[in-house]
């Protein structure tokens, strides 16, 4: 048999053997056996030397194409197989992704403080501080400094707890202006949240304990007009884009003029509903222009400066924006119901 | 305030008699401040009741009682008579024909919500009901001529008789309460404090009509006749009785009348209804008058029998310590000397402006009445009213501060209504103790600064115009303006600018930004951030943000178990609490927290992870004299899960997010917290400074608590964390050079914590030492009874070099020689 022969032999085999391999070993092991040192066709290819100088470069080119030939076989073998081996892997690696993940604990942020937390992002970014004052007050600070003497009928609407003669729980965040007054010098612009107390008793829509979220801005040439805009970014921001407010002229012995603020009710938008009792109003604070005498009261005069201070219940607001209908949630700690939000 | 609006708008020339246009001033009312409660029709509750003509009356044939009549209710064009007439039985005996009666008509409702339906009576049909006052709701005293058993018959009642029958067939199918006059609309408006002046009817009256003038534009006009007093008697009022002011201080004016002949009976009906639909009970006229003017005018008046002023003289003065006082209502009142009283020659008859005696009271014979009206200083009686436990309508609004001139017009009200209605003849002469008499005051402000104050364009006459309305004297070009008597709220510039803002429109004013002169940056202060720090750390590790109340029960101290003299037990006290529960401001947040998880565990809810930041309240050494410190705490707790370790993992956590450098573990003194578990309590320190303490809690407080053994509770003190913190972390080269790791494991008594151990191989390691790892605690055979094994990996690192061996062994050399002396450890081999 010819050598020529010989090398069609060869390359049928490898065909028929490489067609066959079906794991990556087999393929190192034909290469050894075809292409390495001892392997068939370099074998054949030692024996070129008996060949003739014209047979030789014929031969030679031919057993190059089938060297070629298997190197590139081998090659796209170990491809295909690699690939099979992956796609394997891959079946066999999936997982039931519907099965329930790994339980984390997640704790979540109390209803009442994410109001808070959420004017305070709205008014730092208009340029107000916050600010922080005692709880347990001198009655000055929570009445007499803001207009509110001893004997002061209004004092009968503010049940309050006291500690001595002179001393009591804070009945309003208001307190907190005189603070805020008394050491530094204008321009202000403060909120202060904080708890409040008043000698009620429990229910779903009452609690002795509540917050307040007080308002005070004090410079030169401010208005009421400007008092009505800040509560109009308050409200849209809220209680939504499409909120109106009206102004309802009340008593604050330490505002004046006084407002209470109504907002268009957000259940129904103003029509009337269950909400809103029909009325298309929500009252949601009350505020007003800083009366005088407690501006002089702080030393600040005036005739050069004026000032508006709000004060907004949070409760309500909660209840409001989470559909709380009981305020005596808010306080019992139950992880069930501080969980939702 | 109850305002009947058909009294209130007698007053002005406002026409509001459907609901609609009531409901509409209402709420314009409100829109200028006079805030709306609510708007109830008197009478509502009766409807489909009408005037019938009875045209037929015949008995019945099967009762001897009934009889069946054909009632005439009104027009009925299908009808071949044009007339509507209704078959109708009844048993009334008064029935007759040609009489003007009420009529239920088919699905009519009745006093006590009684439906009226067609039916039949013993077997003839009855398409109706006639009705007497009983059913309407009515009080048959107050329509002489009616009868009060039996039906309504029209022309009977005295205000009916003499009506043509023209007029009387114009009622037909008409109303019955419309008719009658019995239907009314209350308005109950909110007072506040600064408008004595609107606690009354005439008050209101002038804000409605100054709303309809001004805010709607609609115009009105308030009109209030001065009232006019003929003193018929020949007697003048000085002969029957004199008026002494012991503290004229107190008692600024006291004015007083008389009236003799008096004859008492029910006062008519016009003035009964009023005062029912103002929510006061009809009396007797000469009450009722005190009442009817007290509402009217806002000015409280009392009415004395004159027999009952021993030695005729009346005196106003402080009450004695211990005083006792009868009131009306029959309670005995102790009084003392921060009160006043009016007494006569021998004690006292009335707790001025609160509460008259009950000996001086009105009866059936009095035959002569002296009337007061006075001023009395609003902070004594609002005191004196609350020590006593007795608000009243006069109080309450002697304790806003009334005004002298509508004192006096009050008084000759009184005195007016007695001679319409024929109550006495009214004697010669006013007695009137008047020691400060009441100047005019100018309150100084300008238009421009209105304006400019308000944010709003309205010009001077407007500005005049709505303050005219209110009743003041305007002087714009001098600056100033004197608001009416009545009106003691009016003080300065931004009392004028507040009632030119809610009558110009609240609601007219445009909303502006803050200009300000300088832009202000606004933000949290550091602290601020870093509790905002804590709440999003902890909400990350699985706790639930609670807010508990600041104030307990003194109890939970021996819940806590502590000793008498704990400075736990030195609480804040709530002199008026709602209830012992509530009673003292909280020292320790340890109770706060534990009910919290009482209320899940009676929930049966697993697990339960609760934090809070917030205040207890300790008593500082200058307390009272200084605010309590409002002490500000982290408090972690929760039970379910988390083992002492878990719970130490995340109060570690908590320190690493925010930062805190240097803190350190100790054993908590078990001794001085008797609600811990003795050994599962750990001291925090933060820079050496005490941070607080978390732990187990001991399970007879937990058993106390009814919350599971495996309760855990950290309460860590704010300020000593964010004292330490690390503000602005400075980065570290990463290494450049290899660390060199060893092991070392030794054993030592089995009382020494590790944490002292791992300090001092830390110490003695030096600065090559990177980091120290506790691996394994093994306590058992092979270390022997008493003792415990404790084994570190060390990694030592140099950032300068790589480390020879030379250098890391003379480390190690190092730490096992203080873990020797220190501990009387040796090494594990």
């Amino acid at each position: 048999m010819g050598i020529r022969e010989n090398l069609d032999q060869i390359r049928q085999k490898f065909d028929e053997a490489v067609g066959q391999a079906s794991v990556l070993q087999q393929l190192e092991e034909m290469r050894v056996a075809f292409l390495g040192k001892k392997g068939e066709l370099t074998g054949v290819l030692r024996g070129m030397g008996s060949l003739s100088a014209e047979e030789r470069p014929v031969i030679g080119q031919r057993a190059n194409e089938i060297r070629v030939h298997m190197e590139e076989m081998l090659s796209k073998r170990v491809e295909e197989l690699k690939k099979k081996a992956q796609e394997e892997k891959l079946q066999k690696e999936a997982v039931d992704v519907t099965m329930p993940g790994t339980p984390r604990e997640k704790g979540a942020l109390h209803p009442i403080n994410q109001i808070i937390d959420e004017m305070k992002e709205l008014f730092i970014g208009m340029g107000y501080t916050v600010a922080d004052g005692p709880e347990v007050e001198y009655d000055y600070y929570n009445f007499e400094a803001l207009n509110l003497p001893e004997g002061h009928p209004a004092r009968d609407t503010q049940d309050t707890f006291y500690i001595t003669d002179k001393m009591l729980l804070r009945t309003q965040t208001s307190s907190v202006q005189i603070h805020v007054m008394e050491h530094s010098k204008p321009p202000f612009r403060i909120i202060a949240p904080g708890k409040v107390y008043r000698a009620d008793n429990m229910d779903a829509t009452h609690s002795p304990i509540f917050h307040q979220i007080e308002g005070l801005v004090v410079d030169k040439g401010v208005t009421m007009g400007d008092l009505k805009g800040t509560l109009e970014v308050y409200a849209k921001y809220m209680f939504g884009e499409n909120t109106k407010i009206r102004l309802r002229p009340h008593h604050f012995p330490f505002t004046e003029p006084s407002a209470e603020v109504d907002v268009s009710c957000w259940a129904c938008g103003g029509k009337g509903c269950r909400v809103c009792k029909g009325e298309g109003w929500i009252e949601v604070l009350g505020c007003g222009m800083v009366h005088p005498d407690v501006l002089r009261r702080c030393g600040i005069d005036p005739e050069v400066y004026s000032g508006f201070a709000f004060g907004i219940g949070v409760e309500r607001t909660a209840m409001a924006r989470f559909g709380v209908t009981d305020l005596r949630q808010f306080f019992e700690g139950d992880v069930r119901f501080l969980g939702q939000f | 305030m109850k305002a009947p609006v058909e009294w209130m708008l007698s007053y002005t020339d406002i026409k509001a008699e459907t609901k609609e246009e009531i409901r509409e001033l209402a709420s314009q009312m409100t829109l200028s401040g006079s805030k709306v409660e609510s708007v109830d029709r008197v009478g509502a509750e009766i409807s489909n009741v009408v005037i019938g003509l009875v045209k037929e009356v015949r008995p019945h044939e099967n009762s001897d009682h009934l009889q069946i009549c054909q009632v005439d209710v009104g027009e009925d064009e299908a009808a071949e008579s044009g007339r509507k007439i209704l078959q109708i039985v009844t048993g009334a005996p008064n029935v007759r024909v040609g009489g003007y009666v009420p009529t239920a008509l088919d699905g009519a409702v009745i006093a006590g919500g009684h439906t009226i339906r067609n039916g039949k009576l013993r077997g003839v049909e009855s398409l109706g009901m006639m009705c007497s006052f009983e059913e309407l709701g009515l009080n048959a005293a107050d329509y002489p001529g009616g009868v009060e058993y039996g039906l309504i018959i029209l022309q009977d009642i005295d205000e009916f008789k003499g009506l043509s029958e023209a007029e009387l067939n114009g009622f037909i199918g008409k109303d019955v309460m419309q008719v009658l006059g019995a239907e009314g609309t209350v308005i109950d408006f909110e007072i506040t404090s600064n408008r004595a002046d609107c606690f009354s009817i005439l008050g209101l009256a002038r804000e409605a009509a100054v709303t309809e003038n001004r805010l709607t534009g609609r115009g009105a006009k308030f009109n209030c006749p001065e009232p006019v007093v003929k003193e018929e008697s020949d007697a003048r009022v000085e002969e029957l009785v004199n008026v002494k002011v012991e503290a004229p201080d107190l008692c600024p004016r006291y004015m007083a009348r008389a009236v003799t002949d008096v004859k008492i009976g029910p006062s008519p009906k016009w003035m009964r209804k009023r005062l029912q639909e103002a929510g006061v009970r009809a009396i007797n006229n000469i009450v009722d008058i005190t009442n009817y003017v007290m509402l009217e005018y806002g000015q409280p008046m009392h009415a004395f029998d004159i027999r009952t002023i021993r030695g005729r003289e009346i005196t106003v003065r402080r009450a004695a310590d211990g005083e006792k006082l009868t009131t009306l209502d029959e309670v005995e009142r102790t009084l003392d000397s921060s009160m006043l009283v009016i007494a006569d020659k021998e004690g006292g008859i009335a707790v001025a402006g609160v509460m008259g005696g009950l000996d001086s009271e009105i009866r059936e014979d009095t035959p002569t009445v002296v009337f007061e009206s006075a001023i009395f200083d609003g902070v004594t009686v609002r005191r004196g009213a609350k020590k006593i436990g007795l608000r009243t309508e006069s109080s309450s609004r002697f304790e806003k501060g009334l005004d002298a001139v509508t004192c006096a017009k009050a008084l000759d009200r009184a005195a007016e209504l007695v001679e319409l209605l024929g109550a006495g003849k009214v004697c010669k002469g006013v007695i009137d103790r008047y020691s400060r008499p009441k100047e005019p005051r100018k309150v100084k402000c300008a238009v421009d600064a209105i304006n400019k104050f308000i944010g709003i364009h309205a010009t001077r006459q407007e500005m005049e115009g709505i303050l005219e309305d209110l009743g003041c004297e305007t002087h714009f070009d001098e600056g100033y303006v004197i608001p009416p008597s009545f009106r003691d709220d009016l003080l300065q510039d931004a009392d004028i600018a507040e009632e030119v803002a809610r009558f110009y429109g609240y609601n007219r004013i445009e909303s502006s930004l803050l200009s300000g002169c300088e832009s202000m940056s606004g933000g949290l202060t550091r602290e601020q951030k870093l509790c905002d720090r804590v709440r999003r750390t902890l909400t990350g590790l699985g706790y639930n943000e609670m807010l508990t109340f600041s104030f307990g029960s003194p109890t939970v101290f021996d819940k806590l178990q502590l000793p008498a003299g704990d400075p736990l037990r030195d609480a804040v006290v709530i002199s008026n609490p709602l209830g012992e529960d509530f009673s003292v401001m909280r020292t320790s947040m340890v109770p706060s927290a534990l009910e919290s998880l009482a209320r899940n565990h009676a929930h049966r809810v697993e697990r339960a992870a609760l934090f809070e930041i917030s205040y207890v309240y300790i008593k500082t050494d200058k307390y009272p004299d200084e605010l309590p410190e409002h002490r500000r705490l982290i408090t972690l707790a929760g039970y379910g899960d988390p083992n002492f370790f878990d719970f130490k993992g995340d109060v570690e956590a908590l320190l690493k997010a925010v930062r805190v450098k240097k803190y350190d573990f100790e054993p908590g003194d078990a001794a001085a917290m008797p609600y811990m578990h003795p050994g599962r309590l750990c001291r925090l320190t933060v820079d050496g400074r005490d941070a607080g303490f978390f732990g187990q809690i001991h399970p007879v407080v937990a058993a106390a608590y009814e919350i599971p053994d495996d309760t855990m509770i950290a309460c860590l003190t704010a300020s000593a964390l964010f004292d330490a913190v690390i503000d602005i972390p400075q980065n570290k080269e990463l290494p450049k050079y290899p660390a060199v790791t060893r092991d070392i494991a030794v054993v030592l008594g089995k009382e020494v914590p590790q944490g002292y151990v791992d300090r001092l191989i830390r110490q003695r390691g030096g600065s090559i030492l990177e980091s120290c790892t506790l691996f394994d605690c093994y306590e058992g055979l092979q270390v022997g009874p008493g003792k415990k094994s404790l084994a570190y990996a060390l990694s030592f690192r140099a950032p300068d070099r790589t480390l020879t061996d030379e250098d890391v062994d003379k480390a190690m050399k190092k730490i096992l020689n203080g873990v020797e002396t220190e501990f009387g450890a040796s090494l594990r081999v």
